[in-house]
């Protein structure tokens, strides 16, 4: 399930499970704000501003992640996001247009920004979506689970990289 | 230089940790013209349902000694101007902080010797939209001093304490974002002076505590029990930082 540089450090039989980034560009390590974090289950890397690496075996599906996206229990991106494949009048101001993101950035940088888009700015209001540490408070339901699987986070960014 | 510059930083931060917003905005300057002109008429306002109740419950004898509300406190139109706007505020007895629905539940255990009603309940909601509509265009103005302090300090720690799996705190919608749209919602500046309002949504009246629910429910965070202190001192914090909008209840928002 986390193959590549996904290495696992402890393993937890719950599919939700624990997530530590790695941080290995010093420059970046130091931006981070959970590098002294212990919980983890599987660590994956961060290079110049990228998680160059799947965090899922199969490969992201722009179908599938469009409708992650959309979901009001998934992504619900246009809740801050205006996206140009959906409706405009219920389209949030909070966050920049997605229109042409898949053309401004790397799949490596759309994968960062969904896992987690405070690495690049810390003051972000964008959640983390695959990321269980370093929150507070967290209603029961939801406690150790990121917001998106690993798989729905390859079939998001699959599909903002149809957005060109 | 270096102390200099981390004395401006460090100057720079506390100026932006609690803040009045700048124009102070009620919400419902936000809300869309009908939810506007359904506040504003008093024979549309579905909120007066609640605030009707509670003319009748003021007058309504309970407990053991057969007073009503008016036994002691007379004409509401009267007696009760001005007070919401001073909620919440240090009960000077227990020396706890109290809203305004607990100073109505004060009374009934204190002075009515009643039952206690249910926070959300439908009577304590009428009851308390029925006090604070008497402060309709009053200013808010509570205090921070003194024994409220350390509530002031909680709230606003509070306010600024990211939460949840969604990790956010109020002030980045509230602060950072007012006027732009979640969804096809526009941001307020999340201020409570129409409270307890009524809501399309909910299809009833609600105090601000039920306000605070929904927003801990949206960014997916654990929520305290109606009545909580956090919710108190959060309710104060909020009341400091819309100090000077007038009192709108009962307010209506979608």
């Amino acid at each position: 399930m986390y193959p590549g540089n996904g290495k696992l450090s402890h393993v937890t039989t719950d599919f939700t499970c624990r997530i530590r980034m790695l941080v290995l560009v010093a420059g970046i390590a130091v931006l981070s704000p959970r590098a002294d974090a212990q919980s983890a289950a599987v660590t994956f890397r961060i290079e110049a501003g990228e998680i160059r690496t799947p965090l899922a075996a199969d490969a992201g599906d722009a179908t599938r992640g469009r409708a992650a996206a959309a979901a009001r229990d998934g992504g619900n991106c246009q809740l801050c996001h205006a996206l140009p494949d959906m409706q405009a009048v219920f389209a949030g101001t909070l966050a920049p247009p997605l229109h042409g993101v898949g053309a401004r950035l790397t799949e490596g940088q759309l994968r960062l920004r969904v896992v987690d888009s405070s690495v690049v700015n810390r003051d972000t209001i964008m959640p983390a979506y695959y990321r269980v540490d370093g929150l507070r408070q967290v209603a029961a339901a939801f406690r150790e689970k990121p917001i998106l699987s690993a798989q729905q986070v390859e079939d998001v960014v699959a599909y903002l990289k149809t957005l060109r | 230089m270096t102390a200099c510059l981390l004395a401006i930083v460090i100057l720079a931060a506390c100026s932006t940790q609690a803040a009045q917003p700048v124009p102070l905005k009620s919400g419902v300057e936000f809300a869309s013209a009908d939810v506007r002109s359904l506040q504003q008429d008093d024979f549309a306002n579905p909120g007066m349902l609640w605030v009707t109740r509670g003319a009748k419950l003021w007058l309504e004898p309970a407990g053991s000694d057969g007073k009503a509300c008016g036994t002691c406190h007379g004409d509401a139109n009267r007696s009760m101007k001005g007070v919401a706007s001073r909620y919440p505020r240090i009960d000077s007895v227990s020396t706890g902080l109290i809203n305004l629905e607990g100073r109505i539940q004060q009374c009934r255990e204190r002075r009515q010797h009643a039952p206690l009603m249910a926070y959300e309940s439908d009577e304590l909601l009428a009851l308390t939209a029925y006090v604070a509509s008497q402060s309709r265009g009053i200013p808010v103005n509570v205090e921070i001093d003194g024994f409220h302090r350390a509530h002031f300090e909680r709230g606003r720690a509070m306010y600024y304490q990211r939460v949840g799996q969604m990790n956010l705190a109020c002030t980045n919608c509230h602060d950072a974002n007012w006027s732009k749209k979640l969804g096809a919602e526009t941001v307020s500046q999340g201020h409570g002076n129409a409270y307890p309002i009524y809501r399309l949504e909910w299809q009833a009246a609600g105090s601000l505590q039920r306000r605070f629910r929904s927003c801990l429910s949206g960014v997916r965070a654990e929520m305290f029990p109606y009545g909580a202190a956090e919710y108190l001192d959060l309710e104060l914090y909020l009341a400091w930082r819309g100090q000077g909008l007038a009192i709108e209840t009962p307010g209506v928002r979608r």
